[in-house]
């Protein structure tokens, strides 16, 4: 009798090593994109100051007169997503009460896959559909609307988020242990005390988790704002108006004929890079407030 | 409470439970007195735990489980089409298996039940006093405001109990309160339970005969059929139904010949 079976384990290194071949894979092109960034980045702040970059308050790169400041484009980027944000937090945490308290397991087994298609929808969809229907809409009730501007990228931002965030909150929700509901329901609750005061609490960490990543979501968004907000950074909080945000002047730079290599071009790695920052810090705050406020309840 | 009341503290008639196409338990006639301690015991599946949680309608909250019969509280039938099962709930309390308290503080425990049953007198007096009558004041009057999951199982179920008599209903349920614990915090329960009867009626679900002997007043011994549908077989004062029992299963459960 043959104990060692060498071909065997010829085998299985030979799959253990293709198999970290493909994990370090991902991880390489991760690093590799970050440096790209870093790089260029880097080159760009050769040439502009980064506090003027940080702290200015017009943003003309393709002008004559150029003026670098990016103020602008961020707060267009949060207009935008804390609109979206508006509609989808109200609006994703009721349809995930609903679906977890509230639905029986017949309506849940039709709503949640239809939730989930909506999900599905590509985003330049959403886009048309703003500018296309949601903006003459917002035309008809304030005269004043702009043809691109903020709300109609919000509001049809907000219904793309809804999913994502119904879908994490409700799993959150039903993570929540029956005994906890039973032991509510045991000393008088009606539905609604029991879901918003004891079961959500205890989903809090799941449920702010789904908010962050729908806020970082938002905050990165691109197809959506580059078709219906417009292509105006300027500094406003009237969501009527045209503006831009940083993933649509990426967008348009791309697209557009700036030769490669001028200060122009390189403002969209300073761009992306302040772009990743900021998403990075969303997580970590996410990571931080979940474990922070979680309800523990094992 | 000295004046003698013979009505009973809760009653079930011909009560049947269903759930889907299974027949849980059939035609269970119990009537439970007040003031007094009253145990459900029998072999797993026997229905004692379904009937119990009857007494609140927390059967409701199982969506295929289904009731006919009746259940008398106060001479009014829970079961009627015009009752609300969260009012029944705030009148008949209860204490589960594993202690359950919520993921907030010790404080929170208390005071949620009594805050959503509109209560408005001084919340931190009923709260010691509640923690009082559950004997665990002394051991968490330093940490009221620290989650009540850092406590231990004992303690947690104490909690649990707490938190109940906090909403002063008239009847405690307890489906098997000591099966998580640990002997020590069993008896403490049991202390606790002597002490509770003065003011409220128990009824409790115990797999520990035992515990069904030492701590109760009167004994309802459940059985289940060849069709597995459960019912009552035997019910009486629990000296009686320990010593001479009525019925050869009752004998045979008690003495340990099977269950």
């Amino acid at each position: 009798m043959n104990l060692t079976q060498k071909s065997r384990r010829l085998d299985e290194v030979a799959i253990s090593v293709f198999l970290f071949a493909a994990a370090t894979l991902s991880i390489l092109t991760t690093f590799g994109i970050v440096g790209v960034l870093i790089q260029e980045t880097w080159l760009f702040f050769q040439q502009v100051s980064i506090v003027e970059f940080l702290t200015g308050t017009r943003w003309t790169p393709l002008f004559v007169s150029k003026q670098f400041g990016v103020l602008p484009l961020v707060l267009g980027t949060f207009l935008v997503a804390i609109g979206a944000m508006l509609v989808s937090v109200p609006l994703g945490l009721m349809a995930a009460i609903y679906l977890a308290e509230y639905a029986s397991d017949r309506v849940r087994a039709i709503l949640k896959p239809v939730l989930e298609v909506l999900a599905g929808i590509p985003t330049v969809v959403y886009g048309y559909f703003a500018l296309t229907f949601v903006t003459p809409l917002l035309k008809s009730v304030f005269p004043e609307t702009q043809t691109f501007n903020a709300a109609s990228a919000s509001i049809v931002m907000g219904v793309m988020l809804l999913p994502m965030v119904a879908s994490i909150s409700e799993d959150a929700l039903a993570a929540v242990p029956r005994s906890l509901r039973e032991a509510a329901y045991g000393l008088g609750g009606t539905k609604l005390e029991v879901s918003t005061q004891v079961v959500v609490p205890a989903a809090l960490s799941g449920i702010v988790a789904a908010f962050v990543l729908a806020l970082s979501r938002a905050v990165g968004e691109t197809m959506i704002v580059a078709i219906a907000a417009g292509q105006q950074p300027k500094i406003t909080f009237n969501p009527l108006q045209s503006i831009e945000t940083m993933t649509a002047y990426i967008v348009q730079i791309s697209l557009g004929d700036t030769p490669h290599g001028t200060i122009a071009y390189q403002t969209i790695f300073a761009v992306g890079s302040l772009l990743f920052v900021l998403t990075l810090i969303m997580n970590l705050i996410s990571y931080y407030v979940t474990r922070r406020f979680r309800e523990v309840y094992e | 409470m000295t004046v003698v009341n013979s009505t009973p503290a809760i009653e079930s008639r011909q009560l049947n439970i269903y759930y889907g196409k299974f027949h849980a338990v059939r035609d269970v006639n119990l009537s439970i007195e007040r003031n007094k301690i009253t145990a459900m015991i029998g072999p797993s599946g026997c229905g004692k735990s379904t009937v119990l949680r009857c007494f609140n309608r927390m059967n409701d909250l199982i969506p295929i489980a289904r009731t006919e019969g009746e259940v008398l509280f106060n001479g009014q039938n829970i079961y009627a089409d015009t009752v609300d099962p969260v009012q029944v709930r705030r009148h008949v309390g209860m204490v589960f298996q594993k202690p359950n308290p919520f993921p907030k503080s010790i404080y929170e425990n208390i005071a949620w039940g009594a805050k959503i049953n509109g209560f408005v007198g001084n919340m931190d007096e009923l709260v010691e006093e509640s923690l009082r009558d559950a004997a665990l004041w002394d051991e968490v009057k330093d940490k009221l405001h620290q989650s009540a999951l850092g406590l231990s199982g004992g303690q947690q179920q104490r909690l649990c109990i707490a938190r109940t008599i906090a909403v002063k209903p008239d009847i405690i349920l307890m489906d098997e309160p000591c099966s998580a614990l640990d002997p020590i915090a069993t008896l403490k329960i049991e202390d606790l339970m002597r002490e509770l009867v003065e003011n409220y009626t128990i009824i409790i679900v115990t797999h520990n005969m035992q515990q069904a002997a030492r701590v109760s007043d009167y004994t309802a011994f459940f059985m289940v059929d060849d069709s597995r549908t459960g019912h009552l077989m035997e019910f009486g004062p629990t000296k009686e139904l320990f010593t001479k029992p009525k019925h050869k299963q009752t004998e045979d459960y008690i003495t340990g010949r099977f269950g």
